[in-house]
């Protein structure tokens, strides 16, 4: 029996990592509080890390190259991490992978930790390096992630767009967790940010309680193959996995 | 962008026919050529590569379009690794637009997109599954099973940001050709997916040649 009440906010600065297990109705709520913020972010079964987050099969099952509220992101094993309940912003990337030390290096400089300190200039590819470390996770692990508030958008001839000026002061996205998921993240500048100065945006993330999961549910219902996805979760809580509440779906 | 080989089968050192719900393994030497050949037309053949010195530096899909500004695959393409690196170029190509962002389909995928009854029909991640577990030497594992190449298959996005699996451009004996860029290990499931259209429901089989040259 789940009594989870109580919500938990705090905020991430610009260009840091961090990581959390989330359980099976949890609401994650991340804020973008300034503008031009980005968040890279992965998922993975806690339970077995060989299922995590499978971009491929989460835009083609959806038939989009964008997500955004009505979405729900995929796991390799074709069950639902999370649904994106909310989304004031209409557009984030899962395509264009992860800022590198050298391109961070090449863009903004290396501001070392020796002489900076906290504001050190990290990148996102060896931020989820180290996050995954905590739970053995390593570079085979690392697939294409998540880069909430950022848009890239595709021409007609293929050509990659990035739009600076997408993520707005207060742009907000809600996740829904549909079961539990071990969530890795950073806010360290999206990889095709031009910005002159390495961009360094605060998040707020706020984690609390879904409410339970309605017949009418907008993401559930928002393609016939989230009806699909989300009976391949029901059959998963019903042969319940160790450590999933019975109450989740 | 199109571009023909000059290569002739006839002087090629390794010829095979893949047939559908089959995969083919293999290292590449630096300099060798590898043509792809979709021998009846719109054949998806899902390929992966890994660097045969450090098979955690592998193909990487984001990386790869990110770096080109560009979400098609064509001549002149270097395909990265995760750290980067060039594993290989597109050196040729008579189709002139490959995917690389619908991925592998799977036992599981397959339940979302079409019916959970059809959970037991065969797919490109079982083949890949299959290969590494018989070629245990390279230390391959599931965990290096991400995010493919389908050479042959062409999938647009619209500028609202829409994905659609329209009509394939290739056809008949339309090929992609590859210089090794490295020594790299090579693997290829020849899509089994008889629930899709883009290939009239009717998997045919790919052929793979190498050229030792690098001259050309």
């Amino acid at each position: 029996m789940s009594t989870h009440t109580q919500s938990y906010e705090t905020t991430v600065a610009g260009g840091k990592h961090w990581s959390l297990t989330l359980s099976a109705g949890s609401l994650l709520r991340l804020v973008d509080l300034e503008g031009g913020a980005n968040v890279g972010m992965l998922f993975y079964n806690p339970g077995n890390t060989l299922e995590r987050y499978n971009a491929p099969d989460t835009l083609k099952c959806q038939h989009t190259f964008k997500l955004t509220a009505g979405h729900c992101l995929y796991s390799d094993m074709g069950r639902i991490f999370c649904s994106i309940v909310a989304d004031s912003g209409g557009w984030h990337d899962t395509v264009c992978g992860n800022s590198t030390k050298r391109l961070v290096a090449g863009r903004w400089g290396e501001k070392s930790y020796q002489q900076y300190r906290n504001d050190w200039t990290q990148n996102g590819h060896d931020a989820f390096i180290v996050e995954g470390g905590k739970y053995g996770l390593g570079r085979r692990d690392l697939v294409a992630n998540v880069n909430w508030f950022s848009k890239v958008a595709v021409a007609d001839d293929g050509s990659l767009v990035f739009d600076p000026k997408h993520a707005r002061s207060g742009a907000a996205v809600a996740l829904r967790f549909e079961m539990d998921t071990l969530v890795l993240l950073h806010t360290c500048p999206h990889p095709l940010d031009r910005s002159a100065q390495y961009p360094r945006k605060p998040v707020a993330i706020r984690i609390g309680r879904a409410q339970p999961l309605a017949a009418d549910d907008f993401c559930m219902n928002s393609r016939p193959e989230n009806v699909r996805g989300f009976a391949n979760n029901a059959l998963y809580h019903l042969c319940g996995p160790a450590g999933t509440p019975e109450s989740a779906s | 962008m199109k571009r023909a080989s000059d290569l002739l089968p006839g002087e090629a050192v390794f010829r095979h026919v893949i047939n559908a719900g089959d995969y083919w393994i293999d290292t590449l030497r630096e300099g060798q050529r590898l043509r792809i050949v979709d021998v009846e037309g719109n054949q998806a053949a899902d390929t992966l590569f890994f660097n045969a010195a450090d098979v955690a530096d592998r193909y990487s899909a984001v990386d790869t379009i990110r770096e080109q500004g560009n979400v098609y695959l064509s001549c002149g393409t270097p395909l990265l690794s995760t750290s980067g690196n060039v594993l290989a170029e597109i050196v040729a190509d008579t189709v002139g637009r490959h995917d690389t962002l619908g991925g592998a389909c799977s036992s599981e995928s397959n339940t979302v997109r079409y019916d959970l009854e059809k959970r037991t029909m065969h797919a490109c991640r079982d083949s890949y599954l299959l290969a590494v577990g018989q070629h245990e030497s390279l230390g391959l594992s599931k965990r290096d099973l991400t995010h493919n190449i389908n050479f042959f298959m062409n999938v647009p996005v619209t500028p609202a940001g829409g994905l659609t699996f329209a009509d394939g451009l290739s056809g008949p004996g339309e090929y992609v050709e590859l210089r090794a860029a490295m020594n790299v290990i090579v693997l290829i499931s020849n899509c089994p997916q008889l629930n899709n259209p883009c290939n009239a429901y009717n998997p045919t089989p790919l052929e793979v040649l190498i050229w030792d040259t690098d001259v050309l």
